[in-house]
């Protein structure tokens, strides 16, 4: 085992690691006043770790004996996350200084977190998809109670604490079942036994059903939806962003490649589960967020909805829906982290609000803050010239590529039902009447990751033949061997 | 001068005026910034007009080829490229286009306080949208403008509407947004049918029956909301009154035409075997739209209204004549469409200047005009008389020809659409009947003033336009020739091929 360890494969995630270690030992000496200083360098840390992915690109190996599997499509996501986690750290920044949470854990845990993810998206085996998702979701629970004082916040925690760890015996239990009927836990195993035209026996399609299950709940997919609004609503606001970007991506990275890669011959067996939990959740995140009044909760059915529309690719199955998912993530992350910058600056006289109410009339009061605003809201919405809508239209082609005329055409229903809450922003920024402003300035770095997003909405229409080159080529290490 | 990129040009120097305005448009003193937006918005569109009569002059009529055509990869991945181009079909709604905009802005120079830099912008980017959508040859691109529409359109029913403003935008957005979901679908579908998005490409593609029905049921649904027909209308009377003078003008004159043009470009040329098989639907649904929508009309209180449901009314004749496909029908529903766009652009504005004066729009509240507005009567008078089909202007030739166009096809049809011309004078004469004529009796009209030169400015064109259309149509009807005639003969030659004859169609219409 010992020769294929290959450490070159996984030099970020090795990064990562011991960057948070020495990390976690400068702020035990430095205590809460080293928070910045943390904070600064898990940030350099992550652009430092996407500086390493994007020099090892276009790799396509295994290492640590089969466990890891460093490529393309991993490769994406991993740029991904780290785009988000960096960010969201940024938001952070003031309001934990603000809140008093700034306390030098949360960047570190937010770094384990990120270290989890990356091993989630590059695991080739059970046994490490278990591992990097456990030490994402431990890290996460912490970060959802960061501020044990308030109820809310140790609320958030616990709610989400529990139904993980729910999830993650569903998860085991179907890892088990696949072990017990396969008697592997490689991927590369799995996918050589699927492949030859023997039946598939119950028991394994049991354990298929119990690992969909914990994944879905990972992603926040309906049925299993439950904990998102509440964690959304309580967790202090940064957290939530956070969670709204990262670890949706890596939990979405991690399915495709467990239902694409061991499963990919079983594809009749799961396209009707994929089917299924795609159409109830951009059902329900269509309709449950209408009746919202608070905007985390709002960003919490939204989100439930954009995964169910990236569910879409991966119902289709085929490389052209991978390249759909890889699509809707990037613009899905980038819309995100816009509106929670938004959320984020959301304050009256140092108080953060965060009622939908409170956006009234923000056309004249913050002018530039609204237009970006209206930019994601009008791209979540999916209307063209906007480049939400080319996340939309390539899951949707994928959709009817396959023949899945019924999802393709549930799908689009739900966006004009989902259409009318993204409006009912713009419409309360810009036909109504200021109530009260929210404090000024919003801090240098919250222009510039504002600026930044709303541009790369707008612009990334342009230039959508770069960002398909690069999902192109990410899809389809998937679909290799 | 053919490798100059005209169409591009024409499509984004609005937008290039609208960012000019949001960046550098600003000033300490409101007044002065809005003054200079106003002024920015109206050399921006005056200025694309101007480049846009270019396209007019050199344009080609004897050809019926895509003109001044640029072609650039956009998404090489998929095939899909930035594909411009006009025929004469299409040219004359750009043209429609970039000559209502600056009226447009010139009509809200005093009637919008309120946020008039975002107001500019709005229509600016309103207009490269527009533009874009006409020329586009890619379906992606078309789509693309197509739908972008709605949010500069939305942001000005909602922003400078009237009371109940929300109501409308919403009920304009997701209408809208709901067909044009359903045409997204089919374009994908006939992208994996084809491999190719480009429309000169998919015009000679030749679908297969059993697929051009869904098709054409989806772009149906699209368009049938945008055109509007009955029983999809009703976002539009809601639209139009809570709309601004401006807002309303566009809606009629530019918006509505999409529906038309898009049954023209896409389900006639693409679909013709599904659009043989629905055509008795389509009359239907159109018949009943010019009797119903006029009876309505006949009925409103708010003069905006009634123009909203007389809109209705007209372009159902548009679409008989489109699907009646002869060369008179068609002709006369393209006909139709641009002196609509004239006609009812101008009804709007004609609304508009003295609801800028009294802030009513209810006609109980007006009469007697005459005495204090003599020019104001006399404009009225003009496009009252257009808009019902007097002979001389360029609401009888449209009609005109649809209604010699479907009497060869089906003379029940033209016979229950030709009763729509009488019940649309009816309602237009009532109406200029109760606000222009009779006695000055309200108390608070006295001190109303005629036209001022603004105004004047604003209606000559679309004076000068409406007579030239009635008087010598064949400068129109010229451009469009030969574009008609192969649209005709491709539809004809493509169900003479079809395996299987639209027996359905024969047993409805009775043949």
């Amino acid at each position: 085992m010992m020769p294929d360890l290959n450490i070159t494969a996984f030099l970020p995630e090795l990064f990562l690691a011991i960057a948070g270690m020495i990390l976690l030992m400068l702020g035990v000496f430095q205590g809460n006043r080293g928070t910045r200083l943390v904070l600064v360098l898990t940030v350099a840390c992550f652009a430092l770790a996407f500086l390493i992915v994007i020099f090892s690109m276009g790799r396509n190996e295994t290492a640590l004996g089969g466990l890891f599997i460093a490529d393309a499509f991993g490769d994406f996501m991993k740029l991904l996350v780290l785009v988000g986690s960096a960010v969201t750290l940024i938001m952070a920044l003031r309001y934990i200084e603000r809140e008093d949470m700034a306390r030098f854990e949360y960047p570190v845990l937010v770094l384990f977190a990120t270290l989890g993810m990356l091993l989630m998206i590059s695991a080739n085996d059970m046994m490490a998809l278990y591992l990097g998702l456990e030490l994402q979701s431990l890290s996460l629970y912490v970060v959802a109670a960061f501020r044990r004082d308030h109820l809310r916040s140790s609320e958030a925690g616990l709610k989400y604490f529990v139904l993980g760890a729910l999830s993650s015996g569903m998860l085991l239990y179907g890892i088990s079942m696949i072990y017990g009927f396969a008697g592997t836990t490689s991927f590369e195993g799995l996918a050589a036994q699927f492949a030859e035209e023997a039946p598939v026996s119950i028991g394994l399609i049991v354990g298929i059903v119990f690992l969909s299950a914990g994944l879905a709940f990972k992603i926040s997919a309906v049925p299993f939806h439950m904990w998102t609004p509440d964690v959304y609503e309580g967790a202090p606001t940064p957290v939530t962003a956070f969670f709204a970007t990262a670890p949706k991506v890596a939990a979405m990275a991690l399915i495709v490649r467990v239902m694409i890669g061991p499963f990919g011959d079983l594809v009749a067996q799961w396209q009707q589960i994929i089917w299924f939990i795609s159409v109830a959740s951009m059902i329900l995140g269509a309709l449950a967020a209408i009746s919202q009044t608070n905007i985390k909760r709002l960003m919490a059915y939204s989100s439930i909805g954009h995964i169910g529309y990236a569910l879409i690719g991966l119902a289709a199955g085929s490389e052209l829906g991978v390249n759909g998912i890889l699509l809707y993530l990037t613009v899905y992350i980038v819309m995100n982290l816009g509106t929670f910058a938004c959320i984020l600056c959301m304050r009256q006289k140092d108080v953060m609000v965060e009622r939908i109410e409170d956006l009234k009339g923000l056309s004249k009061t913050h002018p530039a803050m609204a237009l970006a605003l209206a930019i994601f809201m009008f791209s979540m919405a999916g209307i063209p010239p906007l480049v939400g809508f080319f996340g939309k239209f390539y899951v949707f082609l994928a959709a009817i590529e396959a023949e899945l005329y019924v999802l393709a055409v549930i799908g689009v229903l739900s966006s004009v039902v989902g259409a009318f809450y993204y409006l009912r922003i713009v419409k309360l920024m810009y036909f109504d009447d200021p109530i009260e402003a929210f404090d000024q300035p919003i801090g240098r770095e919250m222009s510039v990751i504002l600026a930044a997003t709303s541009l790369a909405i707008v612009l990334l229409t342009v230039g959508i033949a770069y960002l398909l080159d690069g999902t192109a080529v990410a899809a389809a290490s998937l679909f290799q061997g | 001068m053919t490798s100059w990129p005209i169409l591009s040009t024409i499509t984004f120097l609005p937008l290039a005026g609208a960012l000019w305005i949001l960046f550098f448009v600003r000033h300490e003193d409101e007044e002065l910034a809005a003054k200079n937006a106003r002024s920015m918005a109206l050399w921006a569109s005056l200025v694309t007009f101007l480049v846009s009569l270019f396209v007019w002059f050199n344009f080609d009529r004897s050809s019926a080829d895509f003109q001044f055509v640029e072609r650039f990869d956009w998404i090489p991945a998929f095939n899909v490229s930035y594909h411009m181009g006009v025929d004469g079909i299409s040219v004359m709604f750009v043209l429609l286009s970039t000559l209502l905009t600056p009226l447009c802005v010139l009509a809200s120079w005093d009637a919008v306080k309120r946020r008039v830099k975002e107001y500019m912008i709005a229509f600016l980017v309103l207009e490269t949208l527009m533009v874009g959508m006409f020329c586009a040859l890619d379906l992606v691109v078309f789509y693309v403008f197509f739908e972008g529409v709605l949010i500069p359109m939305f942001l000005i029913i909602g922003i400078w509407g009237g009371g109940r403003r929300v109501y409308a935008a919403f009920k304009f957005f997701l209408y809208t947004l709901l067909g044009s979901v359903l045409m997204l679908l089919a374009i994908l579908a006939m992208y994996y049918d084809a491999g190719t998005t480009d429309i000169p490409t998919l015009l000679a593609h030749g679908f297969p029956s059993s697929m051009q029905t869904w098709l054409w049921l989806a772009f149906f649904a699209s368009f049938a909301v945008k055109v509007p027909m009955w029983p999809v209308h009703t976002w539009l009377p809601d639209a139009h009154v809570e709309a601004p003078t401006a807002g309303s003008v566009i809606l009629a004159g530019v918006l509505l035409k999409m529906g038309g043009y898009g049954f023209l470009r896409f389900s006639l040329p693409m679909m013709p075997e599904a659009s043989a098989f629905f055509a008795p639907l389509v009359f239907a649904l159109s018949v009943i739209a010019v009797i119903y929508t006029s009876l309505v009309a006949l009925a409103q209180e708010d003069m905006k209204k009634l123009i909203a449901y007389s809109s209705v009314a007209h372009m159902g004749f548009v679409t008989i004549g489109i699907f009646v496909v002869n060369r008179q029908g068609i002709e006369g529903a393209i006909f139709q469409m641009l002196s609509h766009g004239v006609v009812s652009a101008a009804l709007f504005l004609i609304v508009g200047v003295i609801y800028d004066r009294m802030h009513t729009r209810l006609i109980e509240r007006y009469d007697g005009l005459i005495n204090r507005m003599p020019n104001y009567a006399l404009i009225f008078m003009i496009f009252m008389l257009a808009s019902v089909g007097l002979p001389g202007t360029g609401g009888f030739v449209g009609e005109f020809l649809v209604l010699v166009g479907v009497f060869q096809v089906n003379t029940w049809v033209g016979l229950l659409a030709a009763s729509g011309m009488v019940l649309g004078a009816a309602y237009m004469l009532y109406l200029y009947r109760r606000v222009i004529f009779g006695k000055m009796t309200k108390e608070d009209l006295m001190g109303i003033l005629d036209l001022n030169w603004r105004e004047k400015v604003v209606f000559a064109p679309l004076v000068i336009l409406v007579f030239w259309m009635g008087i010598y149509p064949v400068s129109f009807l010229d451009v469009m020739g030969p574009s008609v005639e192969r649209l005709i003969e491709q539809y004809e030659m493509s169900l003479a091929q079809a395996e299987v004859q639209p027996i359905f169609a024969g047993l409805w219409t009775g043949r």
